[in-house]
Order: structure tokens, then sequence, then C-alpha cells
């Protein structure tokens, strides 16, 4: 998986003394400035389901494409590291079930369940950091499979089988943040706030380790590194961009349950990040929104074309299958290949820049 | 940890009794080698003779079976790899293992970071931030200021063996282990980097594991003699040169 940017970054660090607002590229004014007057001509539908859901989704994938991309290391874990925020919100601050929510206050519980969330992860983390390839896969998908159950079963503290309803996001500035546009710019502000976060630190002394540690942990101890506490590290680290996705999720749907983090959402994940692409936290994103419009429409589609609407599954499975099939790196490979291709000399097949 | 025990009066490197088994391959028996600060030495010795697996114990890539490694006065034995680095230890590879998704300079950058308080942090360098600069100065140094922003993966190979010498010397080393440096480089390739170990700094002393005689004789003070996972032979390199058994065991023979 290599940073094909980097060598342009690099030179970018050093020859580079425009001001910062000269130095954004068109693309981003544009899907910017898209993603910010979008409210003024979507429906509530559009931007809480399918924006909403897309950004939060992104963003517990961009936490996995942290881990997998730069780290090596692929998590089934995440959705639970986000439904572990996601309970904990729900167990410190408000819910209808007030024999065990504890009604504490949002700067208080909000940050709590985030810590929580850092320390599971880093608990986990050290778990699987032992592991490599498919074991570090079957690690993970044991926690996320062992803490659905737990839920489930757990009365006192998780509230088993039905967990906790009526959570909503605090009413901060006098706005109802569940209200459509006003949740449309919560979650769009905290995807934006998780894509750079990963981006900068990818080229932070911790993120260029992390790769190094990707690429070659041997050489990294050779360096002086250590190995396992990095990757320790990086856990912890996503932990909280799926956190806060997953209090995102739990005030969207107003619950959480066992069914949030169950296996069913933790393989959702892996297959956001995949078909998106793990090399840059676009891809997240771009996966999320494939998922939320297949996940939504696929059923109409269906039923138009004249199958059953439960089908729907098989849709989103062709569309890995075929994604995965074409690009060794999911819709950012395509895109990268087809750049490719275009640039290509059809003569000498040599890539023109 | 004992700062005491680090003055620099020390040995730089000292090895007890040294063994390391594969099972009931022995691929190191019984190894005694002092090096003294500062001191360059070369090892020689034909194919499977335990040179590698040498330099493997001393950074401690694997535990040895039996015997002690000090390192400046202290026993590092029981170290992990990244503990005897952070005491100066530095070591290149054979076969290049570099981070071939990032840029020259990166991999200096990453290798400067190795050993520096900033390893986990989050924010990004400064132009002016000292591990960037001291990582410029050592693309200079290895002579590949010109390829700084390249790809390593688009590297020559002599380019990455460079590139494996710069990361060696990052973060003030104060005692370098070569494995076979000058391996596959072009004759000019294997002056510059007789150069560049020449012009070493005085207090850094290292082991270099070469099979070219030529490149081993010319770098180093001081030549062991490996055979069968023994060292069988120490001395001056005109010793070494002259001496009958060495010519034997270079020309095939073996007389040990």
């Amino acid at each position: 998986m290599a940073l094909a940017d980097t060598s342009a970054q690099a030179r970018a660090r050093r020859a580079d003394d425009r001001v910062w607002i000269e130095r954004i590229t068109a693309p981003y004014w544009v899907i910017g400035v898209i993603l910010l007057i979008i409210p003024a001509f979507a429906s509530d539908f559009v931007m809480f389901q399918i924006f909403g859901w897309t950004f939060i989704l992104g963003m517990i994938a961009t936490s996995l494409m942290f881990l997998g991309g730069y780290g090596g290391m692929v998590s089934l874990a995440q959705m639970t590291f986000a439904g572990v925020a996601g309970y904990m919100v729900a167990i410190f601050g408000d819910s209808a079930i007030d024999t065990i929510s504890m009604g504490w206050p949002w700067f208080i519980a909000i940050p709590l369940a985030l810590i929580i969330a850092a320390i599971f992860a880093t608990v986990i983390g050290w778990l699987a950091v032992r592991t490599v390839g498919i074991y570090t896969i079957m690690i993970t998908l044991a926690i996320a499979a062992a803490f659905f159950y737990f839920t489930r079963q757990n009365y006192d503290i998780f509230n088993g089988f039905q967990g906790f309803n009526s959570v909503f996001p605090p009413r901060l500035f006098g706005v109802d943040w569940r209200q459509p546009m006003a949740f449309y710019y919560l979650t769009l502000f905290w995807a934006a706030v998780t894509y750079f976060s990963v981006l900068y630190l990818s080229r932070a002394p911790f993120g260029l380790a992390l790769q190094g540690v990707r690429d070659n942990p041997r050489r990294m101890a050779a360096l002086g590194f250590n190995v396992t506490a990095h990757r320790v590290a990086a856990y912890a680290f996503s932990a909280i961009p799926a956190g806060i996705g997953g209090i995102l999720l739990t005030w969207q749907s107003g619950q959480i349950s066992p069914g949030t983090v169950g296996i069913q959402p933790a393989i959702d994940i892996l297959i956001i990040a995949v078909v998106g692409g793990l090399g840059h936290p676009v891809g997240a994103f771009i996966g999320a929104f494939l998922y939320v419009i297949l996940k939504t429409f696929a059923v109409d589609f269906l039923i138009a074309v004249g199958l059953s609407g439960d089908r729907f599954q098989l849709l989103i499975g062709l569309g890995f299958l075929l994604v995965v099939l074409w690009s060794e790196d999911g819709l950012l490979g395509l895109w990268s290949k087809l750049r490719a291709s275009r640039h290509r000399d059809p003569l000498t097949g040599e890539v023109r820049e | 940890m004992n700062a005491l025990s680090a003055t620099g009066t020390e040995n730089a490197l000292e090895l007890r009794g040294m063994s390391k088994r594969f099972g009931a391959l022995a691929a190191l028996s019984d190894i005694e080698l002092v090096v003294k600060p500062g001191e360059r030495r070369a090892v020689l010795g034909s194919n499977g003779a335990g040179k590698t697996t040498l330099f493997n114990c001393i950074t401690g890539d694997f535990p040895p079976s039996e015997g002690s490694i000090r390192l400046f006065g202290e026993d590092v034995t029981a170290f992990p790899a990244q503990e005897r680095i952070r005491r100066g230890l530095r070591r290149t590879y054979q076969i290049s293992l570099l981070f071939t998704g990032l840029s020259v300079i990166d991999n200096i950058y990453v290798a400067c970071l190795g050993v520096s308080r900033g390893r986990f942090s989050f924010l990004r360098a400064r132009r002016n931030d000292a591990l960037v600069a001291s990582a410029e100065e050592l693309t200079q140094v290895v002579n590949l200021w010109d390829a700084r922003d390249t790809p390593v993966s688009s590297l020559s190979y002599g380019q990455q063996r460079q590139l494996e010498i710069a990361m060696a010397l990052a973060g003030a080393p104060r005692f370098i282990l070569f494995d076979e440096p000058a391996a596959g480089l072009s004759p000019t390739e294997r002056r510059e980097l007789v150069d560049i170990l020449t012009g070493l700094p005085g207090h850094m002393g290292y082991i270099i594991i070469e099979h070219d005689m030529d490149v081993a004789l010319r770098v180093s003070e001081y030549v062991t003699m490996m055979h069968n996972g023994r060292i069988f032979k120490e001395g001056k390199p005109a010793e070494i040169e002259d001496d009958p058994e060495v010519q034997a065991l270079y020309l095939g023979g073996d007389t040990a």
C-alpha cells in the first residue's frame, strides 16, 4: 500500500510558503461548498438519513482505515468501540431507562464516554497486536461477538436486549441538534474533523512511524521504536473517531441496543472501509455513502424490478465483490487506475504526468 | 540503568561465551568478542559462518541461547532491540529493509525519529525542525540529496544501500553494525562507500561484515575471522591477509 502522494507532500512541506487558505485545492473547495449548501435544497430525509448516516459510518470506517491503511491492522472491533462510547453516553447521560442512566450533564458524560472507549480500545489493542493478519481479525471478531452477547445478557449496566432508548443530544445553544438540518451540520462538522485529523496525523511523527511499523516492524525496532507500544497507541487513537461516530449514531436513532454492536454492523464497517479504499481517509466516506445508498434504496430497486425486497444484502454483496475483484484498493484504487489509464500513452504504455 | 556504567571508558561491545542454537544447529558457539570505543572491526567468513546471526544477537532481533552481551559496559542481554538502539547501537541490513512506500527523506526522518522523544508526537514537523534538519544533512552525507523526494521503490540498488547507511547514522550513534554494505555495488559506488566509512567521526566505532577483502581491509583496524559459528582468528588486516589458513579458507579449502 504505497503512499503515492508522499514525495509531493514532502516537497510541499519544504517549499510551500503560501497562506493556508491558498493551499486548499480546487476539489476541496467544490466538495466543501456543495456539502455546506446541501441543506438548502435537500429534504429532511436526505439530510438526516442519507448524509447524517453516511458521515457517521464514514467516521467509524475512518477509524478502521487508520488502523488498517496506516497501521496494517485490520480490526473488526471498531463498531464495538463506537458502541462502547454510545452505551456510555446513554448510561452516564439521560435515557428513558432512568433506573440505570445517571443523568449527568453532557460535558461530563461525553468526554467520559470517549475516555472509556479509548481505554477499552487500548486493552483490546494490547491483546490484538500480539497477532498478525487473519488472527488479528479473528481476535477482534471474537471481541465484537463477546461484547454483543455481554450487552444482551447484562441487565444491570447495559439493560440487556432492550438497551437504552430516548438518548438524545443536549440542547446546546438553544438548538435541537436532532432536527434534520442541525443534525446534518453536526455530523458534517465531526466528519470533517475526523477526516482532517487523520490526514494530518498521517504525516505527523506518530502517523509516519505507524506506516513504518506497517511496512517493516523489524526495521522499526532496529531504529529505536517500540513497535508494540506504537500499535497499541494506534488502537487507542482509533477509538476517538469511532467513539464520536458511535455517540452520533446513538443520537440519530435515539437508542442503543445490542443490535447496534452486533456482528453484522461490525462486518459492515469492514465492507465500507474496504470498498471505499484503505489508502486514504476519503475512501471511508465514499464507501459509507455507497453503503447507505444501497442499504436505503436497494429494497425499492429490487421491488421495482420484480424481486423480493429482502434480497437487498445480495446487491450490497455483489457490489462489494465487484469492487474487490476489479481493484486492490477499493473505489479509490479504481479511480487511480482510471486516471492512470487516461494518462497512458497508447503506443508505449508509459504513464505521462 | 546505571548512568555511570556508560561513561565511554568501557568497551563499546563485549560478548562473553555467546552461543545461538536453532534447534540442533549451532549457528554461533562460544563467541568471545571485545571491541573498544571508536574501534573499527571487520568480520570475515564464508557463507554460513554465523556473521549475520552474530549481528542479530547483538541488536536483539533474537536472544542468544547462552552468554552475555554488554554495550558500553551495560549488560543488555535481556533488553529488547529498541532499548539497545537508544543506547547508541545501530545496524544496517544485508537485504535492504527500507520503507518502500516513503520517500528518501521520509525514510531518514523516520530513522531520526526513532531515537528522539517525539516518536509519539501527533504534531507535524515544522520546516525548521531539528530532526528535519538532521535528516537533510544525512541525505547529503550519503550523496542522496538530489534523490531526497524520490520514493524508495524507484531508487537504484546502490542508492538503496546508501540509504541503509544513512538510516544507521541517524541520531548520534556510538556503535554501528554494517552488514555487507558493499554487496552488489559497482566499483565506483564501492569507492564512495569506503569514503563514507573512513570519513565517519573517530568516536564512532563499527563492525563491518564484508566479503570484498579490498573494502573490508581498507576500512578496518582489526579483523575477526569466523568459520562454522566460531571465531577462529583475530588480527590486524595485514596479518590476516598473509595468514595461510585464511587464504586457504578464502580459496575454498577447509583447513580450519
